[in-house]
């Protein structure tokens, strides 16, 4: 009889992984706690370095699904190691003996109203990364008029103490200055500002994309953390920050300023990982078997992870991730079940 | 009037409300790679007249993207155009082109 | 402004604060420019509101500002302050209220410190017992009076023959609130409100009728703070701050404005004169100014009591203007008599402000 997996999170970990296994032969079930697929590219528009579809990677990976069992609005309410398997109470009453689980429940955006000082949910004018990518999405929305000065604050929620996250979430560096280029495209006439501490162009193509921001949308990068937001009578930001190049305190007006919320744990997926007593390390993540050789395993035999719940990661490391992952549970299975000749 | 002591001290914020933007624009038709600058000090670093008197590409350009023109001017004033500065550059600007188009542009003010 | 917003972050911030029975320890600088402010708050506490808040003449300053000039060691003033906790625990009080935001500063941060250096606090006590034959304890809670008047706005309001409305348009009144920094810039947690968004003002002008002015320079220090400008070649400086403050508030227009600290409600007063001297701009309408209140003399105003009984001659900025559009009944005349009837001398009026 097939073995059967099931996956916790239809993003896109959860689907590539989902694919890659049903095509091996395996029983696949994916359980998703949102009504739709997809996690956070299902609410993104384009991503970086090229400004490459979202909706169109969305639609290939949930294509490949093929006959794929997937379960919308579930989550998980009870799930228990036995020798061999896990025994899964899902919320809609199904119970699933699974022979083998992967956790691929990704990440929460940080919350940007805990940073008072930036003023999110209280001035108009003050949206996050995930508000302006849906923005972009639908085309045309009803906070955004002709803005002409635009602001990015990068770190929002990352590298932090204040917040209780050390960790640098790695790809908001990207997505500000890729955000700023399709603003300056969208506003031709606009200034945009990026608020910097340090710039993480990481990857191939990154460099390329900070230097056309700079060069052909004429974006000011300014190293200095944004310390204080006010709203003026007309509804504008006054922001203030340090130009730390040349050591002195800065202010300026904008119509639009967009905070980089940073990637934190995903709280199901520890809720998740609680009932399965599994670690985490001290910045939040789950702890891996290995953190060089053996990142998609767990402590727990049977038990892997996918994507961004070990940690923040670009779209093509997460399908990377997840085709690790469905290798290591693909080897696992065939050791712990030989097929019977 | 009554002889206080003392005044308002003046503020030494950079207003970037100030910016001269569609200056920096005709300066970047002239020289379009003064927005490549990535700030990363190699310039002044190499800087020959920099031995002995400020003389900083690096924080001409910030001066200028800050609305203090005449800073700028002041900081290029030593220049030897001895080259140095763009043999190091990363970003592979022509330098000694750009000390001359911001002291055309700005220095006659 | 998404009202909502800020409601989340001041339900956030919450203070348990005790109905009764307090100890209280005066301001050096409110006693000495605002003289009524503190009788008034002790007024309304125990007779209008019949609470037992008790002082004793005993007890002293807190050290603040020799400390924050850097003429007393921490150890000193840590000292001084524990001899005000033995005297509290000596006539038997659990509740300790201060009258100054620096006090209440400084009295947070050495509770700080003992919390987390216990043995700092077992030398202190040894300090004090060798120097006044005097133990302490720890107050239970801690609190600064416009946390006090905070709780008892609604039974202010409830008391109250005026409201912070103008009486000839209806509007009310533009308020600009403004709350010293030791008060929640340090400990967040221990101010109403927190310290991005306090509450504590705005709490009780919304109960006595006003509308709050945000304006960009909101959170900026007014420039006391002590270092800085006790050399008058300083003076500058804190001048620079508080004139940012008032440029920024300008463009609202606002009637009055209202502070819980003592250092600023003297100097937004006393600077606006010396803005209208040197720089011969005025912020009020009509050459006048602003006028500054602590909210002890705003809470006696709307109960009613006579202005001049509240001190507000003292104030450089003249309250006039503010006294009119709320209508209280006050005569002009009787504003430099002191009591019955004696005349304290009138000072000599600046031509620059009204």
């Amino acid at each position: 009889m097939e073995k059967n997996v099931l996956i916790i999170g239809g993003g896109p970990a959860g689907l590539e992984a989902a694919s890659i296994l049903q095509k091996s032969g395996y029983s696949v079930t994916l359980i998703e706690k949102t009504d739709h697929l997809g996690g956070h590219l299902a609410v993104w528009d384009r991503l970086f370095p090229k400004g490459q579809s979202a909706e169109e990677l969305l639609y290939r990976l949930v294509d490949n699904l093929g006959p794929v069992n997937c379960l919308l609005n579930t989550d998980i309410q009870s799930i228990n190691v036995l020798d061999r398997s896990f025994s899964v109470i899902l919320s809609n009453g199904n119970i699933l003996l699974a022979d083998a689980v992967l956790l691929a429940c990704g990440f929460d955006l940080f919350k940007a109203e805990k940073k008072e000082e930036y003023g999110y949910g209280i001035y108009d004018n003050v949206i996050t990364n995930a508000d302006l990518e849906r923005y972009f999405q639908e085309g045309d929305g009803g906070r955004i008029i002709n803005p002409k000065k635009i602001g990015f604050v990068h770190c929002v929620g990352s590298r932090d103490e204040k917040v209780g996250n050390l960790s640098c979430s790695k790809v908001c560096c990207a997505t500000a200055v890729k955000q700023a280029c399709e603003m300056k495209q969208r506003f031709p006439e606009s200034e945009v500002f990026c608020f910097y501490m340090d710039l993480r162009m990481f990857g191939r193509y990154y460099e390329d994309m900070y230097l056309e921001a700079q060069k052909k949308y004429g974006i000011r990068f300014i190293r200095g953390r944004v310390s204080e937001v006010s709203e003026k009578g007309d509804k504008t930001l006054l922001v203030k920050a340090e130009d730390t190049l040349s050591s002195k305190p800065i202010m300026v007006s904008l119509d639009l300023l967009v905070l980089m919320a940073g990637i934190r744990p995903s709280a199901s997926g520890r809720r998740v990982g609680d009932m399965l007593h599994l670690m985490n390390e001290e910045d939040g993540f789950f702890s891996t078997k290995d953190s060089i050789y053996s990142q998609q395993k767990s402590d727990i035999p049977g038990l892997f992870f996918a994507g961004a719940g070990t940690g923040p990661k670009t779209i093509p490391e997460t399908l990377n991730d997840a085709r690790s992952s469905a290798l290591e549970i693909d080897r696992y299975l065939k050791s712990n079940f030989p097929k019977k000749k | 009037m009554m002889d206080f002591g003392f005044t308002i001290n003046k503020s030494s914020r950079i207003d970037l409300d100030r910016f001269d933007k569609a200056g920096f624009d005709k300066l970047a038709k002239i020289e379009p790679d003064v927005r490549k600058c990535i700030a990363c000090g190699s310039c002044t670093a190499s800087c020959s007249a920099g031995q002995f008197h400020r003389t900083s590409v690096r924080s001409a350009i910030l001066s200028i993207q800050n609305a203090k023109e005449n800073e700028a001017v002041e900081l290029l004033k030593g220049c030897m155009l001895c080259g140095k500065c763009q043999m190091t550059c990363p970003r592979g600007i022509n330098i000694r082109h750009l000390i001359l188009s911001i002291l055309k542009f700005y220095g006659t003010k | 402004m998404i009202y909502e917003g800020k409601q989340k972050i001041w339900s956030d911030y919450q203070k348990d604060i005790p109905d009764d029975h307090y100890f209280y320890v005066r301001s050096c600088i409110r006693q000495a420019f605002f003289p009524a402010s503190e009788a008034a708050f002790l007024d309304i506490t125990r007779n209008k509101l019949g609470r037992d808040v008790f002082e004793t003449e005993h007890h002293t300053t807190c050290g603040g500002i020799a400390y924050h000039c850097d003429v007393i060691p921490q150890e000193t003033s840590m000292t001084i302050i524990a001899r005000q906790f033995a005297l509290m625990h000596k006539y038997g009080y659990e509740n300790f209220v201060c009258s100054c935001v620096t006090s209440f500063g400084l009295y947070c941060e050495t509770l700080e410190t003992w919390r987390e250096f216990p043995e700092l606090k077992e030398k202190i006590a040894e300090n004090l017992l060798k120097s006044c034959n005097l133990e302490f304890a720890v107050p239970k809670v801690l609190i600064h009076s416009s946390d006090l008047i905070y709780k008892f706005r609604s039974r202010i309001a409830g008391q109250a023959k005026y409201k912070l409305v103008d009486k000839n348009t209806g509007r009310p009144l533009r308020v600009v609130e403004h709350i010293g920094c030791h008060y929640s810039k340090m400990f967040p947690s221990k101010g109403v409100g927190g310290a991005e968004y306090p509450y504590v003002l705005i709490g009780m002008i919304d109960a006595w009728g006003g509308e709050i002015i945000d304006y960009p320079e909101r959170r900026h220090c007014c420039g006391f703070g002590f270092r800085q400008y006790f050399i008058q070649s300083n003076r500058g400086y804190s001048l620079a701050n508080s004139n940012k403050k008032f440029e920024s508030m300008e463009p609202y227009e606002p009637d009055m404005i209202i502070t819980n600290c003592p250092g600023c409600s003297y100097f937004l007063d006393r600077w606006q004169y010396v803005i209208a001297d040197t720089q011969k701009k005025t912020y009020g309408k009509n050459g006048h100014g602003i006028p500054v209140f602590t909210y002890e003399e705003v809470a006696g105003l709307v109960m009613g009591y006579d202005p001049w009984d509240l001190g507000l001659q003292t104030h450089m900025v003249g309250p006039e203007p503010v006294l009119e559009k709320i209508g209280i009944d006050y005569s002009p005349d009787a504003k430099y008599k002191g009591v019955g009837g004696k005349d304290i001398g009138c000072p000599e009026c600046p031509a620059c402000l009204k």
